[in-house]
């Protein structure tokens, strides 16, 4: 490839009279693990959900695949989403009546792939994040490490070509908190998966490859020498 | 007293040779060694990225030797020189524990060359920001070295570099808090 996988360029967003990105910008390139930090309130999140075309910035563009995301009609932005990212948020968003064998089969399912290959594959990934034994279990009877392991599954049961993690360590515990990095990037890594990790701890930002600071709206990366 | 030979680096050099010999102390605990397998217990332990030279095994065995907290166990003749094994005597033992049980002193970091840096680009007008960015790009550096050596490493791998990592966050912490102040330091600074 060229050019990079996604790249946002000269973002301006506001919500209201607050401006939140105050034309940030930053590329992904395919295979890397990006970590965006900044301060709380800082705009990093905002440039997520731009990013993943999860919100429409006021200004600017973003591009995936060289194919301009604000082009997209809804539906051909949600099916982008389903087939080629993948999510982690800080708190794992999984659903609640679900199992998390129902949970980590659901986006298959969705792509209308039959239950027993969208259960099998789930079960492979529950092994892979080292929580298979919670398979049968619900969102609430699991531990919260647990839950963002699970959450981790469900986002890379796809094999999606980009992960989107935000915070995905906020609500876990130093131990807990590293053992989802761990297992997140190493399936990232085997599967070529570009992540875009949001985070404002020095620690999980340091299993990134770089790093784009985000201040104020605006941001600053370190360029990759392609 | 030697010229230039200051308090700080006696002080610093002393309390280095200490513990190395406390350490050596508390190896020789669980059981007799020669100088050798001491070095070698070290280095698998503690030498991480420091190992021992044989000179300083030596010298600091027979430092303790002197100060009665280690005694010559017994002497091998072999093909080249004796080889003596060290035994720990019950003042090296008392000297061990009452070490684990002292505390370390909590460094207290307060002299730190990045916030004179900062004052410094403030009071010249030059950017503080590029400073703390600078710096917080040489920290991440190192502290992605430091990941990737705890994943492929040994659990003592993985504790020792979450001890430097954890340092190495709070100054990240500490650059943040003052990008995030530099309006006001800077008002202060020009007062």
């Amino acid at each position: 490839m060229s050019g990079p996988l996604l790249e946002a360029m000269d973002l301006y967003k506001s919500f209201g009279p607050t401006p939140a990105l105050d034309g940030a910008g930053m590329s992904l390139w395919p295979g890397e693990v990006v970590a965006v930090m900044g301060p709380s309130g800082s705009g990093k999140s905002t440039l997520l959900h731009c990013l993943a075309g999860i919100l429409r910035p006021d200004s600017g563009t973003v591009s995936y695949n060289g194919t301009e995301l604000s082009a997209l009609s809804d539906v051909a932005r949600s099916e982008l989403r389903r087939t080629e990212f993948g999510f982690v948020f800080q708190f794992g968003q999984l659903v609640p009546e679900l199992t998390s064998l129902e949970n980590v089969a659901l986006p298959l399912r969705l792509g209308g792939m039959r239950r027993r290959e969208a259960e099998q594959a789930a079960t492979e990934w529950l092994e892979r994040l080292e929580v298979a034994d919670v398979a049968g279990k619900r969102p609430g009877e699991t531990s919260g490490g647990q839950g963002q392991r699970v959450a981790v599954a469900r986002a890379l049961v796809t094999r999606p070509k980009v992960v989107f993690a935000d915070e995905p360590t906020g609500a876990l515990d130093s131990l807990n908190g590293e053992r989802v990095m761990r297992l997140l990037v190493a399936a990232a890594k085997d599967t070529t998966a570009a992540v875009v990790l949001v985070t404002h701890e020095a620690r999980v930002a340091a299993y990134s490859d770089r790093e784009v600071v985000v201040r104020d709206g605006k941001s600053t990366q370190v360029e990759l020498i392609p | 007293m030697h010229q230039g030979y200051s308090p700080k680096v006696y002080t610093g050099g002393t309390v280095v040779a200490m513990s190395i010999g406390l350490t050596l102390l508390g190896l020789l605990e669980t059981g007799p060694r020669h100088g050798y397998d001491l070095k070698r217990a070290y280095d698998e332990h503690f030498g991480q990225d420091r190992p021992l030279h044989y000179g300083q095994v030596y010298s600091t065995l027979s430092r303790l030797l002197r100060d009665g907290l280690v005694e010559v166990d017994g002497v091998e003749a072999g093909e080249g020189p004796e080889r003596k094994r060290y035994a720990i005597t019950a003042s090296g033992v008392t000297d061990v524990r009452d070490w684990l049980v002292t505390p370390e002193r909590p460094e207290p970091y307060l002299h730190s060359t990045l916030y004179t840096k900062v004052v410094l680009a403030l009071m010249s007008g030059r950017s503080a920001a590029e400073v703390l960015d600078v710096q917080r790009g040489a920290h991440l550096e190192t502290m992605r070295t430091l990941t990737r050596r705890k994943l492929t490493g040994d659990l003592a791998d993985q504790l020792i570099c979450d001890h430097a990592l954890f340092h190495l966050e709070a100054d990240l912490r500490w650059l943040e808090l003052t990008a995030a102040r530099l309006d006001q330091l800077s008002a202060e600074v020009r007062r």
